[in-house]
């Protein structure tokens, strides 16, 4: 849903509050003619319920509602706007399957898990991803938008893992109370990378991060007593339902409480909901982010960085708030691998994790947020379709990366939105946001 | 007469060990045009980068409108009312000319924008045409005119000119010239040039200076220094 917006060609806030109250109507009429059933049973007439049918009405309103708006109806609610930039054909066909594609996503997404072929397989893999997607949506705060290239970003995944799994086994607590102190934790540790390299730019800059990666990581390893070194942390918990556990047995279950039987799939589907969520939530903040002043320090540091200090930019706060948000999203990330794994060890943290989800960022096209998704698809998706090819399997990744690198240098999605249009109606809308 | 709007008091900066700036006197007056000349190496955009605090000056004092700048942080001066369009112009390739405008803007309130942004307009009107392309796409001249553009959109009461007619060609170097002379006209905007194309900064400017191995061997007005021997003879014969 990313380039919907910025394109202003369709206005997604509109279709999403319109499918809304179409959903709630259905709502208010299906919660009773659907959601119960009378029967006649031996002691008499039972309501029986029948949550999942009402909530399937409900569902395909919204969702038909959402698509009726996207491919129907949508010229009538498109506004004409001249083109934003002189571009090429090839660019304008990008941005227009960017625009179609994104919505697209999106709902595929929701839909997932009710799909006939959504089988544990196919959700734990999609969990996968969505955990990747999410990770190059962070790093590509520090790496799209600032500029600030960084090969330890594994390292914020770490500490996020970590932060959770401890407080979770020594304090006993909860999923969500960790998860903002997990990012707090990470995006703390953005800050104390930031300082010493704040004076260094490209390979240098690299390489210090690269280093700090490997800190991280042989720190968890040996400092025995407090994580576990090589045995790592085992027994963490699951995040519950609104206090609801998914157990098989037991009152107070999630199964129990919907009336549902017990499946084990119910579990992963919340996870990946979780993941969703959290991944949208990214997404949502980085591409406000880069509407505000301070989105577009980054991307003016990312382009000149003297330039920026003499128009009175603090590039220091600059730089630590890249590094900062950036490494909350991966400490997010992390506490949500640590809560679907049960188990975590520094074996999950080394540098190949950091080079993947680089190259997520790179391949995608630095700052698009449409192209992290394609790549960690196609990355992700793609080391579990060529598992049976062993050991071709990195070089053809190898291969592929290199064809992409020749063909699109500058990733698949290399086309930047600018942030600032003026108004068909004259007036800038820089106005409320050029605020300081 | 009332204090000068910046004044510089032997300033020394060094690089490392090497000395670049030996006790430099330079002052701006409120509503003036000052131009600093001298040749390759002279010391011109090691003063200009000194005024800004990068690097900052190991021994005098600089004073900008009553305020001593001297051990600020960059982005500090920067955001007291002086601004700079920097040697080889640095504007933002990737952003849109508009973008590259806002980020001028951040220093002054942001309900001066439209404002500020029609005067920039007004005074290159090229930029209104290409507003949302992006800054790397502008020529050389363009790109000169963005970047005093963008330092314009923070309202500032000194402008800093690091070699604004640097590799653009003579007749839009005429035309940015022409502009910076109606900004003073007819905004009173205070301006420090530092040039190596002498003839048109002397011609543009009220005083000149000439450095030399980072000394100022030479002051006067304008036309004084058009007329001088020296200048004329390790300056402009040849060139202009």
């Amino acid at each position: 849903m990313s380039n919907t917006e910025a394109n202003g060609h369709f206005d997604m806030k509109a279709a999403l509050k319109d499918a809304a109250i179409s959903a709630l109507l259905t709502f208010v009429l299906a919660s009773l003619i659907l959601g119960l059933q009378i029967v006649d049973r031996n002691t008499g007439l039972v309501l029986v319920p029948r949550i999942w049918l009402a909530a399937a009405a409900i569902a395909l309103v919204f969702f038909g509602r959402l698509a009726l708006h996207m491919f129907w109806w949508s010229k009538r609610m498109r506004v004409d706007k001249p083109p934003l930039l002189p571009t090429t054909k090839l660019t304008a066909g990008l941005a227009k399957i960017t625009r179609i594609a994104a919505p697209l996503l999106f709902v595929f997404a929701i839909a997932l898990p009710f799909f006939p072929f959504s089988d544990r397989y196919i959700m734990d893999l999609a969990i996968l991803i969505m955990t990747y997607v999410m990770l190059g949506w962070g790093l590509n705060v520090v790496v799209g938008f600032a500029g600030l290239l960084d090969l330890g970003y594994v390292a914020f995944y770490a500490v996020g893992a970590y932060s959770f799994a401890l407080l979770a086994t020594n304090l006993g607590l909860s999923f969500w109370v960790c998860l903002p102190l997990a990012g707090l934790f990470a995006a703390t540790w953005g800050i104390i990378l930031g300082f010493p390299v704040l004076r260094l730019r490209g390979d240098y800059l690299a390489i210090v991060t690269l280093a700090f990666g490997e800190i991280i990581r042989v720190v968890l390893l040996n400092w025995y007593t407090f994580t576990g070194g090589p045995d790592g942390i085992s027994n963490i918990p699951r995040p519950t339902f609104f206090g609801l556990e998914f157990k098989r047995f037991g009152e107070g279950t999630f199964a129990d409480f919907f009336g549902l039987e017990y499946s084990s799939l119910h579990r992963i589907i919340f996870l990946y909901y979780i993941i969703v969520v959290l991944a949208m939530f990214t997404s949502f903040v980085t591409l406000r982010l880069r509407n505000l002043p301070i989105g577009r320090a980054w991307e003016a540091l990312r382009e000149d960085e003297v330039a920026c200090s003499s128009l009175g930019i603090n590039t220091t706060n600059t730089k630590l708030t890249a590094f900062a948000i950036g490494a909350m999203f991966g400490g997010f990330a992390g506490s949500f691998f640590a809560t679907r794994q049960g188990f975590i060890s520094p074996e999950s943290f080394t540098f190949i994790e950091s080079a993947i989800i680089l190259a997520i960022v790179v391949l995608g096209g630095m700052g698009s947020q449409i192209g992290v998704v394609i790549a960690s698809v196609a990355l992700i998706g793609g080391f579990e379709v060529f598992r049976e090819f062993e050991q071709y399997r990195m070089l053809i990744f190898g291969l592929a990366m290199v064809l992409i690198m020749v063909w699109k240098p500058r990733g698949l999605i290399s086309t930047r939105n600018p942030s600032l249009l003026l108004n068909p109606s004259g007036r800038s809308p820089a106005r409320q946001e050029g605020a300081a | 007469m009332s204090e000068p709007l910046l004044k510089i008091e032997g300033v020394e900066t060094y690089y490392g060990k090497i000395i670049a700036l030996r006790g430099v006197d330079i002052y701006v007056n409120k509503g003036e045009i000052v131009t600093l000349i001298g040749a390759n190496g002279a010391g011109k955009s090691t003063l200009m980068m000194t005024i800004c605090g990068t690097p900052q000056a190991r021994a005098g004092r600089i004073v900008f409108d009553g305020v001593d700048i001297t051990r600020m942080p960059t982005h500090e001066i920067m955001r007291s009312s002086i601004a700079q369009s920097p040697e080889g112009r640095r504007i933002f390739a990737r952003m849109t000319v508009m973008e590259n405008l806002q980020m001028g803007a951040g220093i002054a309130p942001p309900e001066h924008f439209d404002d500020n942004l029609k005067r920039v307009y007004d005074l290159f009107p090229v930029l209104k045409e290409r507003h949302a392309q992006r800054g790397g796409t502008l020529s050389g001249g363009e790109q000169q005119m963005l970047a005093i553009g963008r330092a314009l959109m923070g309202e500032p009461k000194l402008l800093l000119l690091d070699e604004p007619s640097l590799g653009i060609a003579p007749i839009l170097v005429r035309q940015i010239f022409e502009a910076i002379r109606e900004l003073n006209v007819s905004q009173g905007l205070t301006v420090f040039l530092v040039e190596q194309n002498a003839f048109h900064a002397l011609r543009l400017a009220h005083r000149g200076y000439v450095m030399v191995n980072g000394n100022i061997t030479l002051t006067g007005s304008g036309e004084e220094l058009l007329g001088n021997e020296e200048v004329r003879a390790a300056y402009l014969e040849g060139g202009a």
